[in-house]
């Protein structure tokens, strides 16, 4: 078994074990999502205007954005923030492995651990309870699915990124928050992206927050044809390559200007 | 064969530094003030296989920087070092494969999980073939005693079994070199013995070469044939321990039980202490020699006991710093 994917399933195993946290946290995203989706429902039926998402499609947008919070690049790993406020993140640079490779694999675990709890009975429920459409074709569940993958490898980049910033700031609090507010609302969790003005969705469409989200969730509502499956996947794959490559590039800089304290 | 080259290494910290008060606080915003730590002030020594050399100063002399660079977890800012053929913070991943290490202060085992689990993982990131892996367990539980606590979760670990397990986790992967950064730190007396002989039977059995940093004079006395002292980034003495004592001074101390209270003196030596029967006497053997004490004691005071030994080597250190200090 490769050392890393020692690391991932181990940090999965043991992410998995917290079924509270995850139960609480549905109640919170069930709860959640229904007054967003009660408050878009409120605002489709004050106007009469053209609208680029239906309100089922936007129903249906809401429902998964809030199956795969958990998803997004917000927070820090515990074990690394731990271990580097305590210094035992010089174990980690004595083990034989790419200090990089390492951590993204245990940011990859802590990513899918409470997404893979949650998501499945949320959506669940909002099936069953809160009418909540299936994919719009076999293609586009096919297209959603592979293009889920992808986000995971590039949520896992960004959170990297954060994770390495560590190195610098020690509480990491005020980048989890920078981190937070830009991808809510630049990944359509405030807002479908659809939904925002034409200008600023040309922008936004290419940003590497729509590869978390927006773009999976359109493939999956029907908004972006299923066939164009290849482009949002470049679009990922291209930004996971570069964050990989700067939280590399970071991270080489960090190890350099380490400070073990204390002993 | 020489396993150490390390050559005038020098490593300073740069640290921001809070101004007092709510105003300096306010000044820091704009403008910080930083102190420079030279924590390394150009270390060289050599070391050969199967060594076991003590490394030891006070807090904040440079002990552990110059571990973790020797075990490639930081950069000196100049000077030279090879460490089984390779720089250590160039060749980092493959430096790290023939080394162990043990930060006595803080765990490398998996808190939430059984110590074999912990293990099992270090296992795989050594890439350790599970022959070789078994056979080196089962060596490692037998020698550290694990066998009551595999299974139990780190977190509930006493500090002792921590210790040993982490000793364990460290030479998983069959190291040539072994660094032990205050591997003894808050044990208590038994564990203590139990690290030491530990040790002191991978050295002897083994031929693995150990650094052990440690403030512990007993680990010093108890193991090591080398004893480097380090303050202020700098080596102030390298050599075995009987030499190190040498340089200070030669004292030795005599201590005797009286049958009862007498008056002692003795122009040979000096009282250090007197507390009821007992008396501490300092002498140099350079001036008279121990039988010739002794005989002349017995002689003039109804001794009922006696013994010398070698003035504690925290007094040796001190003495040491002292005299630097002055030069």
């Amino acid at each position: 078994m490769s050392p890393y994917w020692a690391i991932f399933s181990g940090r999965l195993r043991m992410l998995l074990q917290y079924r509270t946290a995850a139960l609480a946290g549905l109640g919170t995203q069930v709860f959640w999502g229904l007054i967003r989706v009660m408050a878009f429902e409120a605002f489709y039926r004050s106007s009469d205007a053209p609208v680029p998402l239906s309100v089922g499609q936007t129903a249906d947008y809401i429902w998964l954005s809030q199956a795969f919070l958990m998803l997004l690049p917000i927070r820090l790993d515990s074990e690394i923030r731990a271990m580097v406020r305590s210094g035992s993140v010089a174990y980690e640079l004595v083990r034989p492995l790419h200090l990089y490779s390492l951590w993204y694999a245990r940011t990859v675990a802590s990513c899918l651990a409470p997404t893979a709890l949650r998501c499945i009975p949320l959506l669940l429920i909002a099936f069953f309870l809160f009418d909540m459409g299936l994919p719009a074709t076999p293609g586009a569940a096919l297209a959603f699915s592979l293009t889920m993958i992808s986000a995971l490898l590039l949520a896992a980049a960004l959170s990297n990124v954060l994770n390495i910033t560590l190195l610098w700031t020690l509480t990491g609090e005020g980048m989890a928050h920078i981190a937070q507010v830009a991808t809510f609302l630049f990944c359509g969790m405030i807002v479908p992206l659809p939904l925002f003005p034409d200008g600023v969705q040309t922008v936004l469409n290419y940003s590497p927050f729509a590869g978390l989200m927006d773009l999976p969730f359109r493939l999956y509502i029907g908004h972006i044809p299923a066939e164009d499956v290849g482009g949002v996947l470049l679009r990922q794959i291209g930004w996971t390559a570069g964050f990989i490559a700067f939280g590399r590039w970071l991270l080489r800089r960090g190890t350099r200007v380490l400070v073990t304290q204390g002993g | 064969m020489d396993q150490i080259f390390v050559e005038n290494l020098h490593k300073t910290y740069r640290i921001a530094e809070r101004q007092p008060g709510l105003s300096g606080a306010v000044r820091g915003l704009f403008h910080r003030r930083y102190r420079t730590v030279r924590a390394l002030n150009g270390i060289s020594f050599n070391l050969k296989r199967g060594e076991l050399v003590g490394y030891i100063g006070p807090n904040g002399a440079g002990k552990s920087t110059t571990v973790k660079v020797l075990s490639g977890i930081l950069v000196p800012d100049s000077g030279s070092c090879i460490v089984l053929g390779r720089v250590p913070w160039s060749e980092r991943v493959e430096h790290v494969q023939h080394i162990g290490v043990v930060f006595g202060q803080r765990t490398q085992l998996w808190w939430d999980l059984p110590v074999v689990e912990s293990f099992e993982l270090l296992r795989s990131i050594y890439s350790v073939s599970p022959g070789a892996y078994k056979a080196r367990l089962a060596q490692l539980v037998e020698q550290l005693d694990l066998g009551s606590f595999l299974d139990t979760p780190v977190r509930q670990l006493s500090l002792g079994q921590r210790m040993r397990s982490d000793l364990a986790a460290s030479l998983l992967h069959n190291p040539e070199l072994l660094f032990l950064d205050e591997p003894t730190i808050g044990l208590d007396a038994v564990s203590k013995l139990a690290v030491r002989a530990f040790i002191r039977e991978l050295n002897t059995q083994h031929g693995t070469t150990v650094i052990l940093t440690t403030h512990d004079m007993d680990d010093i006395e108890a193991l090591c044939t080398r004893v480097m002292v380090i303050g202020d980034g700098a080596i102030l003495s390298d050599g075995p321990l009987e030499a190190l004592r040498k340089t200070v001074h030669s004292e030795r101390d005599l201590i005797m039980d009286l049958e009862r209270d007498v008056e002692v003196d003795e122009r040979d030596a000096r009282i250090i202490k007197q507390e009821n029967q007992r008396v501490h006497l300092r002498f140099d053997p350079a001036h008279i020699s121990t039988p010739a004490l002794i005989g002349r004691l017995t002689a003039r005071y109804p001794v009922r006991d006696l013994f010398v030994e070698n003035p504690p080597i925290e007094e040796i250190i001190a003495q040491l710093y002292r005299q630097r200090a002055i030069e």
